[in-house]
């Protein structure tokens, strides 16, 4: 038996002069369920609240509806009073007759009857109302950082310093992703590996951080500050605990195979590491190319290695599972595989035509020339160079729609290094806008132009060989000429697109993706390291396109919102989410798509049906930890065995009901 | 408070207001409003102290998805002469994909409506952010003088 | 036998008078039977369609609803890139769009569905069973001779409504030369426009389109540009005596096209012959130059029979 009372606030005048707020108690005294009834004041006030409890005391209430302000504003407060009395916090309902009423509406009849419509309708849903329990759920202080470029290895460091333990995961055998790649960084031409490296040794020598590279995310289980991680350890075959890394066996194997790391400009060897300055600066073999391991002839690396049983051919990979409390994606960015997309540029038909981390590799002090920039056709140094911008970016018919930002920055370095290191050189800068947003970038843009780039305004529309060279041509679209560049070498600045795999990752942590692949963002102003995935956060470029100083930023950001959910020991959740009858579910699976968390699971269970004792049938699980609360699923729900506790389905029809009695 | 001196009273506000001598006949109008963004726009109408005709009824619901077509049908069974269900603009819902749900849903709502003898220009879904406040009148309004004009709903009034 | 329903266009008996023969030879060889549309009328390219849309789709439509009545089962082919473009365009808008049948149907007064598809000469030569036919038929092959093979812009534009997959770099005419004997150069024009339709009233902007064809085929070692379409043909052909001209100017100093200073310097040569893949087919399946009348051509094309062709027992057969 419902004992309801009704609280119906002044707010000073802000209520009462324009809802006859004397009338709306006495209509709600007369309402089914209601025992009490009475106006105040300021019913949010200190006098207010302890009238309230009073209230409850005295008359027994055990539900509560105050008619006030909009729940947005004070039901928090309300609720923590309850906490100071024998009622549930979540018996409580509040009639929003402040902004929804008083404000909108002129002083009279209608306002008073809508206000009594509105206790209305809270006091026939409070009647239904059931006490709610929020719970606690554990957080394992352990955070994964899955990729090992420069995001996730600023947000590791931080995690880190800030106390928790992290691990690194990277793919590849060494961390340093794109950035230890380039040379030199826009705008202001410090070198790369010169900024990048000393924090991968940060990063090996941390306490705090387990660094695991050649290794992979195999599945996930769990939710916020709980997940399983099944990590996959991909066999080195050189045991990196003894390995001296001495480099003997990276001399001797006689296996080349194209480097990937020099995007194809030079060999490696078949035992190697990606690159001089490597972390960990020890070599694995690549299973793909090794001879011993292709056809077992071969073995040179073992013996010419001065540690014995260092190389173990018998190596297996290794999967084992890794408990964490947040997880940061930072799974980074490839460029497009232009050569598919622009047929016009020769599709690579033309060794001279390079994309820009080509290029950086090319002009790079530790690269396959040393730095001196010399054409992949014959080595000769280019006098002319074109640089083409926006090659896959800002084009929806044959590339991507968005713009990959970091172009514009990287073609004026390109150019600036270009005039730096060639004497006599002509570059020619293909563009369709010209977009420097960021510190000290303008005027980056401005000293390459004085230095003597001649940006052409207008897209390149074929690269083609006249039996000596490449011609570029194109349009120049503010002299609206047809313009023709001959061209000793073409550096297409082509557009960023997530990584390999990415999508198959993001998707084993449930977090979805925007239309071009990109994980996607909580809100895109107001939560943007986070997925819609409770504790999964994203950093750098696996976001969108981004230059280095952006991602890294957002690397610290994410890595301070996972500090910030590591330091609590439990987290409370809320108690409004899906709740599901068991003995109606058929175990149809219709909410199952429908949920965005994946917070629903099919589970098997045995109960007793009928005359069967141990009855084996399916049925829907929905995971407290997960679910938000948006009751997507108890519309699709065709039995009605799922329901939205605190708005529960009877809730919402008694209120509909409550309008016309 | 700030009061905000350009929020004016939008036009065809007073459209079921008593003073026309026809209070009998104004229209009830039952708006299913999301929790992030419409039912938050409908606080900002009320801080701006926009103007907008008093036959609305607010039911705060988590999410645009939430909204049962049956707590519709069950609106109109019981006389209500509109039906409102507003959320978060395709794209912003704050879970995601509720509000496309809400979408697909309204094409078929409004079939079944017309199947049922009931007007679909009875019912409408709008999205509404949180910072649409003049949209928030402006609707209200707009639909209170479209459902004014339809005249009551008696389809399926329960006999009393 | 194969059978097409055939669609001559205009150029067919005039101009490409020398590749209608040669078309008749190598098809007549090969056995595929083209059953010419009764009473076709001018496909309207390439003006009728940018100054009304509705008589650009109603003139190809009068002959291809010819076809669909009276030829249900044949498909339709043609042998010109401008009518194939414009009869491609009115199929796939016929089927896209239903007011664009109606429409259509109402002003031929005949009805028209687009049952059938329109091909071009090269969609009907690359099948693997018809190449086949071709290298029973070839008696000779040429020698040493560099070939560019130019598909012209509308053989291939837009593709959304051609279907072609490879719109940059296709190779269905580099193949069919193969089997000729000529080795296909890889250079950079291939589809690029030659400007054929606005020779006359847009002369200042596509004179340089199809100079820089021709220069580029042979700045890239071509002897003879092949073409799929009479229009580029022609077009090819007829301004070789001008860009001569226009050469010989620029060496004295009158800069004829305006460009950046870094432009390609004009090459050595002069002229280029240039054949249809057909005529080139017919070559090399024994057809003598007189019967292909190739005395028509404007530019000489001396130069791609001095090559000579190989032969099988070591001596060298001259025509």
């Amino acid at each position: 038996m419902s004992k309801i009372g009704v609280f119906v606030c002044h707010c000073g005048t802000n209520i009462s002069s324009v809802v006859d707020v004397y009338k709306v108690a006495e209509a709600a005294a007369q309402m089914p369920g209601v025992s009490y009834a009475a106006e105040y004041k300021y019913m949010c006030s200190e006098p207010g609240q302890q009238m309230i409890l009073d209230a409850i005391k005295e008359h027994g209430l055990n539900r509560i509806v105050i008619a006030a302000c909009s729940p947005r504003m004070h039901e928090t407060t309300f609720r923590k009073m309850l906490k100071k009395s024998k009622i549930n916090e979540y018996l409580l309902e509040i009639a929003n007759i402040r902004e929804q009423d008083a404000w909108v509406h002129p002083p009279g009849e209608e306002a008073t009857e809508k206000a009594i419509d509105l206790v209305r309708m809270a006091v026939a849903k409070v009647a239904k109302n059931e006490p709610l329990k929020s719970s606690l759920i554990p957080i394992t202080k352990k955070a994964l950082v899955v990729g090992g470029g420069i995001a996730g290895i600023q947000a590791a460091l931080d995690i880190a310093d800030a106390g928790h333990e992290v691990v690194l995961l990277e793919r590849e055998p060494s961390i340093g992703g794109r950035m230890v790649m380039l040379d030199k960084t826009f705008p202001t031409l410090d070198c790369s590996a010169c900024i990048s490296t000393p924090k991968m040794v940060d990063v090996s020598a941390h306490p705090n951080i387990k660094l695991l590279t050649y290794a992979e995310v195999a599945a996930v289980k769990g939710y916020i500050g709980n997940f399983t991680v099944t990590i996959r350890q991909k066999a080195k075959y050189v045991n990196q605990d003894i390995c001296t890394g001495c480099g003997i066996c990276e001399d001797k194997c006689p296996k080349k195979v194209t480097s990937e790391f020099n995007k194809g400009l030079s060999d490696r060897p078949a035992i190697y590491k990606l690159f001089p300055q490597a972390v960990p600066a020890k070599p694995v073999i690549d299973r793909e190319t090794c001879l011993m391991l292709q056809n077992g002839k071969c073995g040179i690396c073992a013996k010419v290695c001065p540690v014995e049983g260092c190389i173990d051919y018998e190596a297996k990979d290794v999967e084992y599972d890794e408990d964490f409390g947040a997880v940061i994606l930072a799974t980074g960015y490839k460029l497009v595989d232009w050569g598919g997309m622009y047929d016009e540029y020769g599709a690579g038909r033309y060794p001279d035509v390079i994309d820009g981390l080509t290029f950086e590799r090319l002009v790079n002090a530790s690269g396959p020339t040393e730095g001196h920039i010399q054409r992949p056709s014959d080595g000769k140094e280019p006098k002319t160079v074109v640089i083409v911008k926006c090659v896959g970016s800002r084009d929806p018919k044959k590339g991507k729609p968005y713009c990959s930002r970091a172009c514009c920055m990287y073609a004026a370095k390109h150019a600036h290094q270009i005039l730096d290191k060639i004497h006599g050189a002509r570059v020619f800068i293909f563009y369709i806008d010209v977009r420097t947003p960021g510190k000290n970038y303008e005027e980056f843009y401005d000293q390459t132009r004085k230095d003597g780039a001649v940006y052409v305004r207008g897209r390149v529309s074929r690269i083609y060989s006249d039996g000596e060279g490449l011609v570029c041509q194109g349009e120049d679209t503010l002299l609206n000429k047809q313009v023709r560049v001959k061209a000793d070498l073409v550096v297409l600045e082509t557009a960023m697109e997530p990584n390999e795999g990415a999508g198959e990752l993001t998707g084993l942590f449930g977090a979805s993706r925007d239309v071009n692949g990109w994980i996607q963002e909580a809100h895109p102003k107001l939560r943007p390291v986070e997925t819609q995935v409770g504790g999964v956060f994203l950093a750098g470029a696996c976001q969108g396109p981004k230059d280095i100083p952006d991602t890294v930023a957002q690397a610290s950001a994410a890595a301070a919102k996972v500090i910030g959910l590591l330091n609590q020991d439990e987290m409370e959740t809320s108690p409004m989410i899906a709740a599901i009858d068991e003995s109606k579910c058929s175990g149809c699976g219709a909410c199952e798509p429908i949920c965005p968390y994946r917070a629903i699971t099919l589970e098997t269970i045995r109960s007793r049906e009928g005359r069967f004792t141990n009855a084996e049938r399916v049925i829907a699980k929905v995971n407290a930890g997960l679910c938000q609360g948006c009751g997507a699923c108890t519309v699709a729900c065709r039995t009605g065995a799922i329901d939205l506790l605190g708005f529960r389905n009877a809730q919402i029809l008694t209120e509909v009901d409550a309008l016309w009695q | 408070m700030a009061i905000d001196k350009t929020a004016g009273t939008a036009p065809g506000a007073m459209i079921g207001l008593s003073a026309d001598g026809t209070e009998a006949s104004a229209p009830k109008i039952l708006a299913f409003c999301c929790n992030w963004c419409t039912y938050t726009g409908a606080d900002l109408a009320g801080l701006n102290r926009m103007k907008y005709p008093a036959n609305v009824r607010v039911v705060r619901v988590p999410c645009s998805g939430r909204v049962n077509p049956q707590f519709i049908l069950r609106a109109f069974q019981k006389g209500a002469d509109g039906v409102m269900v507003c959320g978060c603009h395709p794209g912003d819902c704050h879970y995601a994909t509720g509000n496309y749900f809400t979408r697909r849903r309204f094409m078929l709502m409004r079939n079944l409506l017309e199947f049922n003898g009931i007007d679909p220009k009875r019912f409408h879904a709008r999205w509404i952010s949180g910072s649409e406040a003049a949209k928030f009148r402006d609707t209200i309004a707009e639909v209170a003088a479209q459902v004014s004009a339809l005249g009551p709903n008696t389809r399926y009034r329960e006999e009393r | 036998m194969i059978r097409y329903a055939y669609f001559p266009g205009c150029a067919s008996e005039s101009t490409a008078l020398s590749t209608t023969l040669a078309n008749n030879f190598v098809f007549g060889r090969i056995g595929i039977d083209l059953v010419e549309i009764k009473d076709w009328n001018c496909c309207g390219a390439t003006s009728a369609h940018t100054l009304s849309e509705p008589l650009g789709l109603a003139l190809p439509a009068r002959s291809l609803a010819w076809a669909e009545k009276n030829l249900p089962e044949l498909d339709v082919v043609t042998g010109c890139a401008s009518c194939y473009a414009r009869l491609k365009l009115t199929n796939y808008r016929v089927r896209q769009d239903e007011s664009a049948r109606y429409m259509v149907e109402k002003i031929i007064e005949a009805p028209y569905e687009a049952k059938r598809e329109v091909y071009n000469f090269l969609d009907i030569l690359s099948p693997a069973d018809v190449r086949g036919r071709i290298e029973e038929q070839i008696v000779r092959r040429f020698k040493n001779l560099k070939a560019a093979c130019y598909y012209g812009c509308l053989n291939i534009r837009p593709a959304e409504v051609t279907g072609a997959k490879d719109r940059e770099n296709p190779q269905a005419m580099d193949e069919l030369a193969r089997l000729t004997g000529a080795e296909p150069v890889d250079w950079g024009f291939k589809t690029e426009c030659c400007g054929a339709a606005h020779q006359n009233d847009a002369a200042f902007e596509t004179r340089p389109l199809a100079r820089r064809i021709l220069e580029n085929a042979r700045a890239c070692g071509a002897d003879v540009i092949l073409t799929a379409c009479p229009m580029c043909q022609l077009n090819l052909e007829m301004r070789q005596a001008e860009y001569a001209r226009k050469r010989k100017d620029e060496k004295r100093g009158k800069a004829s096209f305006p460009l950046l200073d870094v432009v390609l310097p004009p090459p050595e040569k002069e002229t280029i012959p240039v054949l249809s893949i057909t005529e080139l087919l017919a070559l090399s399946m024994g057809a003598g130059s007189g019967r292909l009348r190739l005395d028509v051509h404007h530019v000489p094309v001396s130069g791609v029979l001095s090559k000579g062709f190989r032969d099988e027992n070591e001596s060298e057969v001259m025509i």
